[in-house]
Formats: C-alpha cells, sequence, structure tokens
C-alpha cells in the first residue's frame, strides 16, 4: 500500500465514518519497500490540494519520516523540482508490504499482505466487541494470500 | 450460456483457476481493453488523475490507465478494490501499479471524500445484485455502494461503470440506485440489441463543467444516438391524468359503473356528454 493511498482511506466501519479519529488509520508493524516509478510532476501538483497534510504528517512520523515540513507547499513552493521529487519519493514510491492498519476510533485492525490490505469486514460488524471480529477477521482471512 | 453470478458468489467463482483463466485469455483482454478505452473516452480526462477501479479484478483496466500516453492525459494513478483474493494474487504476479485492496463494494466505499477524480468498473456492479447471505439486500448493497462512490469522487467528478444486467429489472435497479445517491445517470448501449452488447452506466458528480444534463457527456461523440426517456415519461405522464369530474370520460365511467349496478341508464351515442349550446 502506498502512502498516499494512506492518507486517502478511511475506517469502513460505518460508524466510524462520523468520527474524526478514524482518520488516518494507523500503521503498526510496517514494513516498507522502496519501488522505483516514473516521476510525473502534474500528478503530484494535482493531488497535493487533497492531501490531508496532517494525516501525511501523522503517518509519515509512524513510517519513520520525521522530516516533513510544518505546513503544505503551496503556490510558488509546487513549482520547486526538489519538493515534488520529495513527495513523489514519500508519497508514490513507499509502499507497505506487510502489517496492518489500526482505526483510532474503533481499533479495528486491517492486515496488509504483500502489499494487499484486507478491507472486507465480518458481517455482523459493529454489534459485537473488538476482540471477536478480529478473530472472525482471521478466520475470514484468505488462505492465498498468506 | 449460463452467467457466472448465477453460479457462485464472486470471491468463490474467481478462485485460482478461473482467475488465471480469465487473465490470459486473449479474447476477454481483448473485451477488456476495448470497455476501458471506451471508459476512458467518456470519463474525458485532460491530467493524470487519480481513478478508483471498482472490481479491478487482475488489473487488466488497470493496465491501461497506467500506461495511457501523455497526449492523452494519462499516465493515470490508479487503487483497485476486488472481492476475489485469487484475481488479486495473479495482479501481483503481473505486478501491476496500482495500489490493490481486498474489499466488498457492497460494504460500501472507504475513502475520504472527494477522493477521486473518477472511478471506472468493467463487468463488476451486476455482482451486486446478488445477496450471498440473508441479512444482506441487493438493494442494500446496491445502496451503499454509490453512496460511498458517490462521496469519494471529488465534485465534477465521473464514473463509468460497464455492467451485464441479467435483465432489465437488475438494469433499472442499478441505475436507480444511482440516482438515489444523487449521481447524475445515463446509460450508453454499445452495439444495442446484438450479442455484443455493451452497456455504460454514466454518472456525474454535480458542480463539474458538464453543460447542461447528462447527455453533455457525449457531445462530440460520434455515432451515439440520444434517447431521451425523460420527455416520453413526461407526455404519458400528462395523457393519462385523472378524469375530470364532468368530461366525457368521466361520464362514460360513471355510466358503466351504474350499468353494471344493473340501473337503467341510456345508451351512449355522439352527443353523450357534450356541452349545450348557451341559449339565446
Amino acid at each position: 500500500m502506498k502512502v498516499i493511498t494512506a492518507n486517502f482511506v478511511t475506517c469502513a466501519v460505518k460508524e466510524c465514518k462520523t468520527s474524526p479519529t478514524s482518520f488516518p488509520l494507523h500503521f503498526h508493524d510496517a514494513e516498507l519497500e522502496q519501488q522505483e516509478l516514473n516521476f510525473q510532476p502534474e500528478f503530484i501538483r494535482n493531488i497535493i490540494p487533497r492531501i490531508d497534510w496532517e494525516g501525511l504528517r501523522v503517518t509519515a512520523n509512524e513510517l519513520g519520516f520525521p522530516s516533513l515540513p510544518e505546513s503544505k507547499p503551496e503556490g510558488e513552493a509546487l513549482n520547486n523540482e526538489q519538493t515534488l521529487q520529495d513527495l513523489h519519493r514519500l508519497l508514490m514510491e513507499t509502499q507497505v508490504m506487510e502489517g496492518k492498519l489500526i482505526c483510532g476510533n474503533c481499533g479495528h485492525e486491517y492486515m496488509i499482505k504483500e502489499g494487499i490490505a484486507n478491507f472486507l469486514l465480518p458481517s455482523h460488524l459493529g454489534k459485537r466487541n473488538i476482540i471477536n471480529q478480529q478473530e472472525v477477521m482471521l478466520a475470514n482471512a484468505p488462505s492465498s494470500l498468506s | 450460456m449460463s452467467r457466472p453470478e448465477d453460479v457462485l458468489p464472486p470471491d468463490l467463482f474467481y478462485n485460482d483457476n478461473e482467475s488465471r483463466k480469465y487473465t490470459t485469455s486473449s479474447r476477454i483482454r481483448n473485451i477488456q481493453a476495448d470497455m476501458t478505452n471506451r471508459a476512458l473516452d467518456l470519463l474525458d480526462l485532460k491530467a493524470p488523475s487519480l481513478i478508483l477501479d471498482v472490481g479491478c479484478g487482475s488489473g487488466l483496466s488497470g493496465e491501461i490507465l497506467s500506461d495511457l500516453p501523455s497526449e492523452e492525459g494519462g499516465p493515470h494513478t490508479w487503487i483497485g478494490m476486488d472481492i476475489s483474493p485469487s484475481m488479486l494474487d495473479v495482479a501481483l504476479q503481473r505486478d501491476v501499479e496500482g495500489d490493490l485492496f481486498l474489499a466488498d463494494i457492497g460494504q460500501g466505499v472507504p475513502f475520504r471524500p472527494g477522493t477521486f477524480d473518477a472511478a471506472i468498473s468493467i463487468s463488476a456492479i451486476q455482482w451486486l445484485c446478488n445477496a450471498e447471505t440473508s441479512d444482506v439486500s441487493p438493494e442494500g448493497r446496491l445502496r451503499r455502494f454509490f453512496e460511498g462512490l458517490y462521496a469519494s469522487l471529488r465534485r465534477g467528478g465521473r464514473a463509468v461503470c460497464q455492467f451485464y444486467p441479467k435483465n432489465d429489472t437488475q438494469r433499472s435497479m442499478i441505475s436507480g440506485a444511482a440516482m438515489k445517491a444523487g449521481f447524475g445517470a445515463g446509460i450508453l448501449e454499445d452495439d444495442p440489441g446484438t450479442k455484443n452488447s455493451k452497456l455504460y452506466l454514466v454518472l456525474t458528480v454535480g458542480g463539474g463543467g458538464l453543460q447542461g444534463d447528462i447527455t453533455g457527456v457525449v457531445n462530440g461523440m460520434d455515432d451515439v444516438n440520444v434517447l431521451d426517456a425523460r420527455k416520453r415519461a413526461m407526455e404519458l405522464n400528462n395523457a393519462k391524468g385523472p378524469p375530470q369530474k364532468g368530461d366525457r370520460a368521466w361520464i362514460m365511467k360513471k355510466k358503466d359503473q351504474m350499468e353494471r349496478k344493473g340501473k337503467v341508464v341510456k345508451s351512449n351515442s355522439k352527443y353523450t356528454g357534450r356541452k349545450r349550446r348557451p341559449a339565446f
């Protein structure tokens, strides 16, 4: 899962949609990988207004990149090739291969395996307690991905 | 030919074997590529965008999004959702560029509001018409999907969903659910009436540069006929209005009623229900 995706994904549980603590989801035990991708300055410029900078700072901190500026680069800074290169490296090329995402509101754990996050919810979700949900999730986890 | 939708739920139907067959068949690959390109035409994206691929499978359509030359507005970055682990496994082996999620679109679309520039879905959303357990219904799954999709698209964004409805009921159920979620919706049908007919549900989120209604999407496209069902429905509605008390249709109805009750009723003639002339 790319860091850019982590900046957009929220908890899939309906009750969490309204809670501010459900975003961003928190990485735990993340194993990172760098994957070379073509640098596209227009795409980065297009996506920056939609990035939640606070959320990105939290995520970057959890993954061990503490050197993010305080505020979102805007205006002139978007023409700086080096800034865009750095963002591209963090957002597009950094991927979480293994680990889990945890919702800050309901505590639901989304497993990430081989870069694919499992967002399947057990059908009864939101009614039972959370520990049971995790057990069901693990039982439901597809064998071919493990 | 039997429909895979009638056989098994999607996560079980597309097992390792079916997923491999689906991805390696050159016939399916060609059809998928054609449909993806058609959907891209309809989305009309001018710059590299963030796209949601609903039911991405093994990434056949995603590949096209990643490889789109810059003259045509690409290459796009995409995030794919699919419910079949085997399909995603094939996608991993093929080293697709998009980010993959194992998720059930009938449970909603777990992204922040306004995330995507556009969404694309090739041969997927008809699966929503199946409910595998008794605690979910097709209507509920469609509603959650379209509401989630509507929220996750940015204002002015578009979604194009190619789908294979089983019959007209499914077709109107799907487009109705999309409209209820707030989308402007239209259906584009390629090669209508033939075996190769393909349906594209074109959805718009308000606030974009689109002038007028949904038919503006196909402006400038060759060989597309616009059939506006709204006008016909309106005329039909007007013609069908209930008979006013005192007019001929109302009198005939009443006379019928009385006759059936066994009352003596004068026979009908060309003068029945006519207005009397004003007497001098």
